[in-house]
């Protein structure tokens, strides 16, 4: 009871609580709920329910609104679907110009204008990939195929893997120093030797057409959004969803509106790289002291010279910190996008999973995992990097990262040539080093499989079986055994319980969308992986954590070790657990745990380090020991740090129980998989990432609601 | 007085949604208080001043009294809410975007508290901005910055970038910048209250001497009052956004016009702030004794001198005229006397 006085909040959580509880025992399961598993939802039943919205026809099970609420919403993807289809198919017929036909052609508007765009993206990847790769696309859109017949040593010839190593080392080198260099070098060398050159090439292709054009489209509406408050509230939610979204949920549209391939992943990979690179120049911007942004307009700047010569240049570190998100974001949809059909990396990484060949996928994945480090390090590098002074130097110092790479070009050159005499009738291995020509490890990866398999399955086995039995089924069914109801007035009252009204509308309607959409029983089971992925990576990144924070060494190895992992694309995590636990459940909810713990550990530290040392000195010299100054001073302190760490830590876990539909789980990913290879799924995938966005929301919300306040209440906001 | 350069009249600045229609329903009587409940902030409230070429200026406030805001409503960094401020006859407030953008390249100079340099930018360059804004072409400015680096000694170290100097030296710098397009009318926002006393005094005699070759109209903004003292020409104090009292040092220190502005003339050492003239005696000009001092002379400087003598002392002028006299007496008056009175 003191505590209940002490705590007056406390007995409001507890009331809420019992309501809860009690909705659950006073609805009863209805008889004929069963959860139905996989295509289930698509058969004809007599005893499905059928209403009409819009003139579309929703098909559903009809329980106890009590129980699940009927799918008020479901008319949305078909909606969607159809208004996706006549804006492509129908909307605004015009006359284009058709240069292969001669003559003039009607077609709808928006298809017009996405074959052109398609078209361009083509022309753009392929330029590049020829660049690097060699090939004769590009002079063919310039000129025609019978003009290539005529000239056939016009095609490209690409360049040879060494300038490509040598280049990224001396970019590396000027950006850095030797170290990265090393690691440049060396990685392009491993690249080369283990015959990935060619995917490496695509995928790096497909970076360098997406990430610049992110960034420009980024900057722009960052700027724009700085400047004017209308623009910003109305990005302002956009930006919020897509950072919560799924990233290839976006993937099932971009298949409708462009097609399969490069060009249509990286139209999407935009989509989805824009938003980071707008919040962080509206952030870099903001943080600019008001003085100089003061001194530049007493120095009779115009609005253009003011953002071009004092606002972009002051918040340069901020927006290259955004390019490195940019980077990083788009090599992760450039392997993910492989679900549509973009070559490269993440293409090879797909099919070798999909043959269960673990020794290829590994390779693949080592790959990518290593590019990913070198962009992020280089991309990191640049932004840290300030300016120099040069006027003082001579003319070999200012330009001899120039004179090296003109030297190392021609050096490649002359050795590729050379190579033509060495390897007379094989492989150039000084020019390009085709696919699965280079060394290959993935025989001795696959037996490494199999032996652990042989030696471990007993073992292995027994864990699964335990883990669903006993542990992960039973959690599932206490899930789905809320009641929609209990479980609506368990998230609004949370919400009003941390943030008052706003709080609680805002989660109300983020909950109510999910309830009413058809995929209720799927949200549920997305959240109970994602809940159990959650309390342990929150376990593990909290002890380890603490435990790393003790010493100031291994405190940095750690953030150290958590950057490096959070670079991987997350499709990359289901290479290694696939590899020990094959397909199950517990191979996806391992891979969530791994990826997830990463925010929590980081967070942790941070939130531990973000301690004042004048509190450390003061509570010293007060006489607490290490112990006491742990739980007394520094955890109520990192506390609200910790938490925005839950937030990652949830948006992170949600992000790979997707994914991990690929491996064959029955989420809400397992339906956003199927949308991808259904013709119609364009509307199916966009409600059901926009499902997965709010749940994450749903948190996001609470939490940070509860992080403001807390930090306001420590005085630390 | 020569000409005017600067001129308020009744100049508002009110922050908040409805600022202009409140300020309007108020008739010119505003209150900060009533203001404040109805969710507006009072920066500056019905300030009406003139400064005329050449004179600095100084106003004096404690953080928050709307001193800053005030500049930047003179320097149109924000826009007045209500009043007219007229710089060399021209209406501030009447200017579009194109003629404030002239003013500011060829008029105005300002130096901020924080210094404001731009990161990516050597000194030099740095220095140049405001030049190759204007469309000086690069050599030109380079060289016009390079005597500027000169002017505020910093030779040597043009190549630097701001992260490699110290705070006086960044200042310098922004001062240079200021003054690079050689402008009439000069504002410093808080100059040197980011820099340690040292370098403070240091830098302070380095303005009085600049300001002794180039003569500018200067507003000067400092929450510090023995600053004020040692720069000023004249001085506004200023309370909540209202000019308490606008008078030369001596005045402000002799005869305080509130309570709030004799708070801050009590623990000033009058000997140091006053003149001779401040004190003499301008209508007796007999019986004096040997002992003539210049009527211009800071009483610190001669009081000694005076002390020793037993009958009046006579006051002159720079053409060596009397002008008027001095008691010994008077001499500790001032130095104690009115101190006593106010404690």
């Amino acid at each position: 009871m003191e505590y209940l006085k002490k705590y007056p909040k406390l007995s409001q959580w507890l009331f809420l609580l019992i309501v809860f509880f009690a909705l659950c025992f006073a609805i009863d399961v209805p008889e004929t709920y069963k959860f139905i598993r996989g295509q289930a939802e698509f058969v004809k039943d007599p005893n499905q329910s059928v209403y009409f919205f819009l003139g579309k026809e929703v098909r559903y099970y009809a329980f106890d609104v009590f129980w699940r609420l009927p799918p008020l919403l479901g008319w949305l993807p078909i909606w969607i679907n159809d208004s996706l289809f006549f804006l492509m198919n129908e909307w605004m017929p015009m006359e284009f110009w058709n240069e292969d036909t001669q003559e003039f052609k009607t077609r709808p508007l928006l298809l017009e204008i996405s074959r052109n765009l398609t078209s361009f993206m083509t022309f753009l990847i392929e330029l590049i990939r020829e660049i690097l790769l060699g090939g004769l696309e590009t002079i063919v859109a310039f000129t025609s195929w019978d003009f290539i017949d005529a000239y056939p040593w016009l095609e490209l010839p690409g360049l040879p893997w060494t300038i490509v190593a040598a280049g990224a080392a001396i970019l590396s080198y000027k950006l850095s120093g030797k170290g990265l260099a090393l690691f440049a070098g060396l990685t392009m060398i491993y690249i080369s030797i283990f015959g990935q050159w060619k995917p490496s090439m695509q995928t790096l292709s497909f970076i360098l057409v997406a990430a610049p054009l992110s960034f420009i489209f980024g900057l722009g509406l960052g700027i724009a959004a700085y400047k004017s408050k209308r623009v910003e509230k109305a990005l302002y939610p956009i930006l919020l969803v897509m950072q919560t979204m799924p990233q290839y949920a976006v993937l099932v549209p971009a298949l409708v509106l462009f097609g399969v391939g490069d060009h249509a992943a990286v139209i999407i990979t935009m989509v989805v790289a824009v938003p980071p690179m707008i919040l962080l120049t509206i952030l870099g911007l903001r943080a600019i002291p008001p003085e100089v942004i003061e001194a530049g307009r007493m120095s009779g700047c115009t609005n253009w010279q003011l953002m071009f010569k004092v606002l972009i240049p002051t918040a340069r570190r901020d927006i290259l910190i955004g390019v490195n998100q940019v980077i990083m974001v788009c090599f992760s949809m450039a392997v993910i996008s492989a679900f549509i059909g973009a070559k490269g990396l993440g293409f090879n990484l797909l099919l070798a999973l999909n043959q269960l060949n673990i020794g290829l996928a590994l390779e693949a994945g080592l790959c990518i995992s290593l590019i990913a480090i070198l962009l992020d390090k280089m991309s990191l590098a640049w932004a840290n990097k300030q300016t120099d002074y040069f006027g003082n130097l001579t003319f070999f110092q200012r330009n001899k990262n120039v004179i090296f790479f003109a030297a190392s070009f021609v050096i490649g050159i002359i050795l590729a040539y050379v190579g033509t005499f060495i390897f007379k009738g094989s492989f150039n291995y000084l020019f390009e080093i085709p696919h699965n020509k280079g060394i290959s490890t993935a025989d001795f990866w696959n037996k490494g499989v199999d032996w652990i398999f042989d030696t471990f399955f007993v073992y292995i086995k027994a864990f699964n079986t335990w883990l669903i039995q006993d542990v992960l089924q039973p959690m599932r069914a206490l899930y789905l055994r809320m009641p929609a109801v209990a479980t609506l007035v368990l998230a609004v009252g949370a919400g009003y319980l941390i943030g008052g009204i706003r709080s609680a509308l805002v989660v109300a309607a983020l909950t109510l969308f999910i309830a009413l959409s058809p995929w209720w029983d799927r949200a549920l089971v997305t959240l109970y992986m994602a809940t159990f992925g959650v309390v342990i990576s929150c376990l593990i990144g909290f002890t380890v954590g603490t435990l790393c924070f003790q010493n100031k060494k291994s405190a940095a190895f750690m953030l150290g070790v958590c950057d490096i992992f959070q670079t991987f694309p997350s499709f990359v995590y289901l290479i290694p657990v696939m590899m020990l636990f094959g397909i199950t459940d517990t191979s996806v909810l391992i891979a969530v745990i791994v990826y997830a713990t990463i925010p929590a550990t980081r967070y942790t530290i941070e939130g531990l380090r973000s301690v004042p040392v004048g509190l450390h000195e003061a509570a010293t010299m007060s006489g607490v020991n290490k112990f006491q100054r742990l739980t007394k001073i520094e955890f109520p302190l990192a506390f609200p740090h910790m938490m925005l760490g839950l937030n990652q830590t949830i948006v992170f876990a949600l992000f790979m129980v997707i994914i991990g539909a690929f491996i064959g789980t029955e989420d809400l990913g397992q339906y956003i998989l199927k949308a991808l290879s259904d013709k119609n799924g364009a509307g199916i995938g966009l409600t059901l990432g926009i499902c997965v966005a709010f749940i994450g929301l749903i948190f996001d919300n609470l939490i940070r609601t509860w992080v403001g306040k807390r930090k306001k209440h420590l005085g630390i906001a | 007085m020569s000409e005017t350069v600067i001129k308020c009249e009744s100049v508002y600045k009110i922050f908040g949604e409805n600022a202009k229609k409140m300020l309007e329903d108020s008739n010119g009587n505003v209150d900060a208080k009533t203001f404040q409940e109805r969710g507006c902030i009072v920066g500056v409230n019905n300030a009406s001043f003139e400064v005329a070429k050449g004179e600095m200026l100084v106003v004096m406030g404690l953080s928050g009294s709307g001193k800053s805001t005030l500049l930047r409503c003179i320097s149109r960094l924000t826009n007045a809410t209500g009043g007219k401020i007229f710089i060399e006859g021209q209406d501030l407030l009447e200017l579009n975007n194109k003629e404030l953008i002239e003013l500011r390249r060829n008029k105005m100079g300002m130096v901020f508290q924080s210094f404001a340099l731009l990161p990516h930018k050597t000194v030099v360059e740095n220095i140049a901005f405001p030049l190759q804004i204007k469309g000086t072409n690069t050599e030109e400015s380079i060289s016009r910055a390079m005597e500027m680096v000169k002017l505020v000694g910093l030779d040597g170290r043009e190549n630097y970038f701001p992260r490699e100097l110290s705070g006086g030296q960044q200042q310098r710098v922004g001062i240079a910048r200021s003054l690079a397009v050689e402008p009439d009318i000069w504002f410093l926002d808080e100059p040197f209250s980011a820099l340690d006393p040292l370098i403070r005094k240091e830098m302070q005699d380095e303005f009085l001497r600049l300001q002794e070759k180039l003569q500018k109209t200067i507003m000067f903004i400092t929450h510090d009052f023995d600053e004020a003292l040692k720069l000023a020409d004249r001085i506004a104090i200023m309370k909540d956004g209202i000019i308490e009292q606008l008078d030369t040092p001596a005045n402000i220190v002799l005869n305080p016009a509130t309570e709030y502005v004799r708070k801050f003339t009590e623990e000033v050492p009058r000997e140091k702030v006053l003149i001779i003239e401040d004190v003499m005696d301008a209508s007796s000009k007999d019986n004096l004794g040997d002992l003539k001092v210049s009527k211009d002379e800071i009483i610190e400087n001669v009081a000694e001198k005076i002390l020793t003598q037993e009958k009046l002392v006579g006051v002159v002028d720079s053409n060596n005229n009397i002008v008027g006299s001095i008691k010994p007496s008077k001499i500790i008056d001032t130095v104690f006397g009115g101190r006593k009175n106010g404690s």
